[in-house]
C-alpha cells in the first residue's frame, strides 16, 4: 500500500506544512489557560489594570495568529488530499483500462466503480481529516497533561489517572460499536430486501396471494433490526454519562488536590484555575480522536482495496510489430483450448477450424456451449490456454493489441451504447467517419428508420445506457458501429436477438455485400446461420459438428436436435 | 409521489402535523424525554458556579476552607452524579423512541407496498421507494427526533447560561451575548459562500461517476474498440474540474471551525478583561470569573449547532413528506364487501368491449372481444410493444380495464375476490422472479403446505428435478434474489415447478425470448405443454410450435387485434401475420 503514496509525493510540503501549522494552533491554545492563570494571580491580585489588559491584548493576539495557522493549515490540508484523491483516481482509471478481460472478470465491474467513486472519496476525506487532527487531538491531550506536570506534579497526577481512564472508555465503547454497527447494517439490508423484493416481484407474490407472508417476514426482520439497533443505541448512549463523571471525579479530585497544595503554599489560585481549563480540554480532543480513528480506519480500509486494483499487472504482453502479411486464411484455430482463470474444467477444447477471406462462419449450441468463448478469443481478449489462434496466418500474440482490434469489428451481446450522439456513438468504430459512411453503415445494419424516427438525426442525444432507445433501436446502432470501420473480421455475438425475422434477414443480407469481409455469426436461430459457409457446431466447449446446413442436418446429432427443436419436430412434442 | 425538493410554510405544517400524530402514542415518553434533558443540562451549567465557589476558598496559603471545600466537592460529586443519571435515561428513551418510530414506519410503508395498485408500483423505479421506506425513514427519525433535542436542549442551555450567568454578573454577561452572535454570521457567511462550491463540486462528482458508470461498467466494449486513450482523456478533463471544485469546497467549508473558533477565543479574552477589571474591582471573584470563562466556552456552542440542526429537521421535514405521501397513496380498490369466491372454475373466460390505456393519451387496447371456452389455448403475438403482455395486467386483475369487462365463468372479476382469482391462474413470466430464499420456498410458493413428495413430482414434471439434484444443497440450496448462479433456463424451470405444483385451471404463459440453450429449451417447451393439457391457456407466444397448435391466435400490432383465428386461417389470409410467419422462414 506504500506504493500508493506515490501520487501523494508531489504534496510532501503540504502534507508536512499542514499538521505543522495545525500543532502552532494548538500549541497557542495550551497557553491561554497559562495567559489566564497569569491574569488571576497578578493582575487581578495586584490589581494591575496595565497587565490585564496586555495579557488580554495576548489573548487576542493568540487567537488571531491562531486562526493564521489554521487557515494555512487547512488550506495544505485539503489540498494534499483533495491533490492525492485526484491523482488516485487517474492512476486507477487508467489502470482499470489497461486491466485484461480475465482481470476485469475476477474483480468485478461493480466493485471497480466501487473503488473509483466511493472509496477515493473516503480516502480523500480520511487523509483531510489525518492531516488536520491526527496529529492535533494527542498532541492537546499530552500537552494539556504536560502542561499541567510543569505547574504542579501532584495536581498533574490526577490528569494521568483521568486520561487512560477516560481512553477506556471513549476507545472501548468505539470498539464495541463498530462491529455492532456493521450488524445492524446486515440486519438492514434484510430489510431492504425484503422492500425491494415486494415491488420487483409485486406480480408474482400478488398472483400466489402471497401479501400476508411477506408482511409477516417484513416484520419479522424489522423487528429483528430494531432490537438490535436499541442494543446497540443503550451501550453507546453511555458515553456521553460515563465520560461526563469521569472527567468531573478528575475535577474533584484536582481540586482537592490543588486545595492542598494551595494551602502549603506551592501552588496559587489563578494556577488552579489553569489546570481545571487543561482538564476540560482534555475530554474533548479524545472524542474527536475516538471519531478520528474511525474514519482513518475506514479511509486505510478504502485505500487497501484500491491498492489490490492498482498492483494488479496486466497479464497479457502486446505484440510489437504488426507482422506484413498476406494470407488467404482470415481466421485459423489450431488445436485452441481455453481454460479461464479459477475455472475447473475448460470452456472450450481443442478447436481447430480455418476461415478463409470474404467466408460467412456460423457458430451454434446451447448456453454455455463456448460460442462467445470462442469468438472472444479472435480479438485476443483472452489468450488460449492451448493451441494457437493465426489471423492472416499470424499469431495473434505477435500483433499490437490495438492494431489487432482495429481490423476486428464486434457486436457483443448486450447492445451497449454511450451517453453522447449517434454519431458520437458510431465514431466509437471510426474515429474520423463521415456523414455518408454513418448513413451507409446505418442503412446496412437496418437502422435508417431510427434517425427518421428521431428529429435531431445523427445528433439525436443517447442518453446513458441507450434508455431513451428501445432494445432493437440500440442493437441495430451497435452493429452500425462495428460495421463502419469495414473491418476485415466482423463478429456478431448473438446481437440479432431483439430484432424480428425480418429486419434479421435483411441485415444479414446487407452484410453479404461485403464480400472481403469475414462475418462471424453467434446465434441460437438455426435461420440466422443456415446460409454460412461453415457452421461449427459447438457443445460442453468441444466442435461437435461442422459443415454446411445440408451436411450437418444430414449427420449432426446435435444439430439436428437444434434445427427440429425449432422447426417441425415441435409438432410431434405438442401436437 | 412527485419528488418534493423544498417545503412551503403551509406544506411544513401539514406534515409537521403527521409527525406529531406519528409519534403521539409516544407522547409520554417525548414528555419524560425533554425533562430529563432540561434537568442534565441546567445541572451541566449549575456545575461551573460550584467549580467557581470551590476555587474561591481556595485562595493561598493557610487559606484554604477545607470544610467548606469538602462540602463543596461532595455536592459536585452528588449533582455530576446526578447529571449523568439524566443523560444515560435521556439516552435510552430517544434511542427507544427513535427506533421504535423508525420500526412503526416502516411496517406501515410496507403494509402499503402490498396493497398499492400495482399501477403506482409500476409508475415508480424500485430504487425510488425502496430509498424512501429505508434513507427516507432513517433520516426522519435521526434528522427529526435527535434534531429536535438536540434544538431543545441547545435552547435551554442558551437560556439556562444567560440566567446563570446573569445571576453572576451583568457586564461580563452583556459581553458574552453581544460578541456571540459574532460566530453565527461568520459561520452562516461562510455557508452561504460554500454552498454554490458544493454546488459545483456535487456537480463534477456526479459527471464523474456517470463518466465511470459508463466506462467502467462497459470496459470490455471500451476495450473492443480501443477506446481506452479516449476514456482516459474525458476522465483526465472531469478529473481536473473535479479536484479544482472540491479544492474550494473543502478548504472553504473547512473555514468553519477555525473561524468560529477564533470568534469563541475573542469573546473568551473580552470575558477575561471584563471579568479581571471587574475583578480588580471586587465585583466578582476569582472563582466567578472562572466561572464565566467555563461559560464563554460552551455558549456559542449551542448556536452553532442550532443552524445545522435547522437545515436537517428541514431535510428531516421533507423526508417525512416523502414517507408520508407513500403511506397516504390510495391503495388498490378493496374487494367488494360481497365478492364472490372463485371455486373451481372450469376455465371459461369472457373479454367484452374492453378498453384499456396506461396513459391517458395513449389509447393501447381499443375494443377487444374474446370468448374462451374450457381448454382452450390462445396464443397473443406480434412485435414487441405491441401491448401483449398488457393482457396478461387486465386478466389477473394488477390494472382494472377502462371500457367493458372480463368475466371468468360468468362473473365479472370485479365482483370476485381477488385471491380466488389469481389463485385460478397459473402464471409463468418471462421475467423469471424468484424470491431470495430456498429453492423449495419457491416451489412451494402457491402451496406452502405442499409435502415433499409432492415438490419433487412436480420438479420431476417440469424436468427440473435434476438440476435441482445436482445444486450443493438440493432443495434446499439458497438463491439470492436474481436467482444467483442458476442459468436463465433453469429459472425458467423453477418457475414453471411454481405452477405445475399448485396445477390452477388457468393458465397464462409468456414465452422468453431469450436465448436458453436447446435442450433446456426443449425441456422447458414439455413442461409447457404438460401444464397446458386440459387448461384454458393465454401465452404471449415467441415460438412457432406454440403458434401452429393455438386455437385462437391474436396478433396485436399497436395495441390493436390487427388478426384473430387460426394459424391456417391467418396464413392463407396473406396479412401481417403471413408476412411475420415468412420472415422466419425465409433464407
Amino acid at each position: 500500500m506504500k506504493k500508493l503514496f506515490v501520487y501523494m509525493k508531489i504534496y510532501t510540503k503540504e502534507c508536512i506544512l499542514g499538521p505543522l501549522f495545525k500543532l502552532l494552533e494548538a500549541s497557542f491554545d495550551l497557553i491561554v489557560p497559562l495567559v489566564v492563570a497569569a491574569i488571576i494571580d497578578t493582575g487581578i491580585a495586584n490589581h494591575d489594570m496595565a497587565y490585564v489588559l496586555k495579557m488580554c491584548g495576548i489573548l487576542v493576539l493568540l487567537a488571531v495568529v491562531g486562526l493564521a495557522c489554521a487557515l494555512v493549515a487547512q488550506f495544505f490540508a485539503a489540498k494534499a488530499a483533495v491533490g492525492f484523491a485526484a491523482n488516485l483516481r487517474s492512476a486507477l482509471f487508467k489502470r482499470i483500462q489497461s486491466l485484461t478481460f480475465t482481470q476485469q472478470d475476477k474483480v468485478g465491474t461493480s466493485t471497480l466503480i466501487t473503488r473509483m467513486t466511493s472509496d477515493i472519496n473516503q480516502v480523500q476525506s480520511g487523509t483531510n481529516l489525518a492531516l488536520r487532527l491526527l496529529l492535533r487531538s494527542p498532541f492537546v491531550v499530552f500537552g494539556a497533561m504536560i502542561m499541567a506536570f510543569t505547574i504542579d506534579w501532584r495536581c498533574a497526577l490526577t490528569f494521568a489517572a483521568t486520561i487512560p481512564l477516560l481512553s477506556i472508555v471513549v476507545f472501548g465503547i468505539m470498539l464495541w460499536s463498530i462491529p455492532n454497527v456493521k450488524k445492524v447494517q446486515g440486519k438492514l439490508d434484510g430489510v431492504l430486501s425484503s422492500t425491494r423484493e415486494s415491488l420487483t416481484g409485486a406480480r408474482i407474490l400478488r398472483a400466489f396471494c402471497k401479501e400476508e407472508q411477506e408482511i409477516r417476514q417484513f416484520t419479522e426482520r424489522n423487528d429483528a433490526l430494531t432490537a438490535l439497533q436499541k442494543k446497540v443505541g443503550r451501550v453507546s448512549g453511555m458515553m456521553n454519562p460515563l465520560t461526563y463523571v469521569l472527567i468531573n471525579g478528575g475535577v474533584i479530585a484536582l481540586l482537592y488536590v490543588g486545595a492542598l497544595r494551595v494551602n502549603a503554599g506551592s501552588l496559587s489560585q489563578g494556577q488552579v484555575v489553569a489546570l481545571y481549563n487543561y482538564m476540560g480540554q482534555v475530554l474533548v480532543e479524545l472524542v474527536k480522536l475516538a471519531n478520528l480513528i474511525i474514519s482513518i480506519t475506514k479511509a486505510l480500509a478504502c485505500l487497501g482495496r484500491v491498492n489490490t486494483v492498482m498492483e494488479m499487472n496486466p497479464d497479457m504482453v502486446s505484440g510489437e510489430t504488426l507482422p506484413e502479411t498476406a494470407s488467404s486464411e482470415a481466421v485459423r484455430f489450431d488445436n485452441v483450448t481455453l481454460t479461464y482463470a479459477g475455472a475447473g474444467a475448460p470452456s472450450l477444447q481443442n478447436i481447430s477450424f480455418t476461415a478463409y477471406k470474404g467466408q460467412t462462419i456460423g457458430i451454434i449450441g446451447g448456453t454455455g456451449a463456448g460460442k462467445t468463448s470462442l469468438v472472444s478469443l479472435i480479438p485476443r481478449f483472452y489468450d488460449a490456454t492451448e493451441g494457437e489462434i493465426l489471423i492472416n496466418g499470424q499469431n495473434v500474440k505477435d500483433y499490437p493489441l490495438q492494431a489487432l482490434r482495429q481490423r476486428i469489428g464486434i457486436v457483443p451481446q448486450k447492445a451497449v451504447l454511450f451517453k453522447g450522439s449517434i454519431r458520437e456513438n458510431l465514431c466509437w468504430g471510426k474515429r474520423d467517419a463521415t456523414e455518408d459512411e454513418m448513413l451507409a453503415a446505418l442503412s446496412d445494419a437496418q437502422g435508417l428508420d431510427i434517425l427518421n424516427e428521431k428529429p435531431e438525426g445523427l445528433d439525436t442525444e443517447i442518453a446513458q445506457m441507450g434508455s431513451n432507445l428501445s432494445g432493437g433501436q440500440r442493437q441495430r446502432l451497435t452493429i452500425a458501429r462495428a460495421l463502419i470501420g469495414k473491418p476485415e473480421i466482423l463478429i456478431l455475438d448473438d446481437s440479432a436477438s431483439a430484432l424480428d425475422y425480418m429486419t434479421d434477414l435483411h441485415l444479414r443480407q446487407a452484410i453479404k455485400r461485403f464480400s472481403d469481409m469475414t462475418v462471424f455469426i453467434v446465434s441460437q436461430r438455426t435461420a440466422a446461420i443456415r446460409n454460412a459457409d461453415l457452421i461449427l457446431v459447438l457443445d460442453e466447449g468441444k466442435v461437435c459438428g461442422m459443415g454446411t446446413h445440408e451436411e450437418l442436418l444430414k449427420n449432426n446429432e446435435v444439430y439436428q436436435e437444434i434445427y427440429y427443436s425449432q422447426y417441425e419436430k415441435e409438432e410431434q412434442i405438442s401436437g | 409521489m412527485a419528488k418534493a425538493k423544498k417545503l412551503d410554510p403551509a406544506q411544513q405544517k401539514i406534515i409537521i402535523r403527521k409527525v406529531l400524530k406519528a409519534i403521539a402514542k409516544y407522547r409520554f415518553l417525548v414528555f419524560l424525554s425533554l425533562l430529563f434533558a432540561a434537568v442534565s443540562v441546567l445541572f451541566t451549567l449549575y456545575l461551573p458556579i460550584q467549580v467557581g465557589d470551590a476555587i474561591d476558598r481556595i485562595v493561598g496559603k493557610n487559606n484554604v476552607d477545607f470544610e467548606f471545600i469538602l462540602r463543596k466537592l461532595t455536592e459536585i460529586g452528588i449533582v455530576v452524579t446526578l447529571t449523568a443519571l439524566c443523560q444515560w435515561l435521556m439516552n435510552i428513551i430517544n434511542n427507544r423512541i427513535t427506533y421504535q418510530v423508525i420500526r412503526d414506519l416502516r411496517q406501515e410503508a410496507f403494509k402499503k407496498l402490498n396493497i398499492l395498485p400495482l399501477k403506482t408500483i409500476d409508475a415508480h423505479p424500485t430504487g425510488e421507494v425502496v430509498s424512501r421506506v429505508i434513507a427516507d425513514v432513517d433520516q426522519f427519525a435521526d434528522g427529526l427526533l435527535m434534531g429536535f433535542t438536540q434544538l431543545f436542549t441547545g435552547i435551554v442551555t442558551i437560556l439556562g447560561t444567560l440566567v446563570f450567568m446573569l445571576t453572576v454578573n451583568i457586564a461580563i454577561t452583556l459581553v458574552v451575548v453581544l460578541l456571540t452572535p459574532l460566530s453565527l454570521f461568520v459561520a452562516k457567511f461562510i455557508a452561504s459562500r460554500t454552498h454554490s462550491m458544493f454546488k459545483a463540486q456535487a456537480e463534477a462528482r456526479a459527471a464523474q461517476t456517470s463518466l465511470v458508470d459508463e466506462m467502467v461498467g462497459n470496459q470490455k466494449v471500451v476495450q473492443a474498440f480501443c477506446h481506452e486513450e479516449e476514456a482516459e482523456k474525458t476522465f483526465d478533463t472531469i478529473n481536473e474540474q473535479l479536484r479544482s471544485s472540491s479544492l474550494k469546497a473543502t478548504f472553504f467549508s473547512s473555514l468553519t471551525n477555525p473561524c468560529t473558533r477564533f470568534i469563541n477565543s475573542l469573546v473568551y479574552a473580552g470575558v477575561g478583561l471584563t471579568g479581571a477589571l471587574v475583578a480588580i474591582r471586587g465585583g466578582i471573584t476569582v472563582g466567578g470569573l472562572s466561572c464565566f470563562l467555563t461559560y464563554a466556552n460552551q455558549y456559542t456552542k449551542p448556536f452553532n449547532e442550532i443552524s445545522g440542526v435547522i437545515t436537517e429537521l428541514q431535510n428531516a421535514l421533507v423526508c417525512a413528506g416523502r414517507i408520508f405521501e407513500l403511506i397516504e397513496e390510495p391503495p388498490q380498490v378493496p374487494d367488494k364487501k360481497n365478492a364472490k369466491v372463485l371455486t373451481n372454475p372450469e376455465g371459461r373466460v369472457e373479454i367484452k368491449d374492453v378498453a384499456f390505456r396506461y396513459l391517458p393519451e395513449k389509447p393501447l387496447i381499443k375494443r377487444l372481444n374474446l370468448s374462451v371456452t374450457p381448454g382452450q389455448r390462445v396464443a397473443i403475438v406480434g412485435p414487441t410493444g405491441c401491448g401483449k403482455t398488457t393482457l396478461i395486467n387486465l386478466l389477473m386483475r394488477f390494472y382494472d380495464v377502462d371500457e367493458g369487462s372480463i368475466s371468468v365463468e360468468g362473473s365479472d372479476i370485479r365482483q370476485v375476490t381477488r385471491a380466488s382469482l389469481r389463485k385460478s391462474f397459473g402464471m409463468v413470466l418471462q421475467d423469471t422472479w424468484l424470491k431470495s430464499g430456498t429453492i423449495r420456498e419457491n416451489i412451494v410458493m402457491g402451496k406452502p403446505d405442499a409435502t415433499d413428495a409432492e415438490v419433487i413430482a412436480a420438479a420431476k414434471a417440469s424436468h427440473a428435478h435434476g438440476f435441482i439434484t445436482r445444486l450443493p444443497d438440493g432443495y434446499n440450496t439458497k438463491i439470492g434474489e436474481d436467482g444467483g448462479a442458476l442459468s436463465q433456463g433453469q429459472k425458467q424451470l423453477l418457475c414453471i415447478t411454481r405452477v405445475m405444483l399448485c396445477l390452477p385451471p388457468m393458465l397464462i404463459l409468456d414465452e422468453a425470448t431469450s436465448s436458453i440453450d436447446t435442450r433446456t429449451e426443449v425441456k422447458i417447451q414439455e413442461a409447457f405443454a404438460k401444464l397446458m393439457q386440459g387448461r384454458t391457456s393465454f401465452i404471449v407466444a415467441h415460438r412457432l410450435s406454440t403458434i401452429k397448435n393455438a386455437d385462437v391466435i391474436l396478433v396485436m400490432k399497436d395495441g390493436d387485434i390487427i388478426e384473430q383465428g387460426k394459424h391456417e386461417e391467418l396464413l392463407a389470409k396473406g396479412g401481417f401475420y403471413s408476412s411475420l410467419y415468412q420472415s422466419q422462414f425465409a433464407g
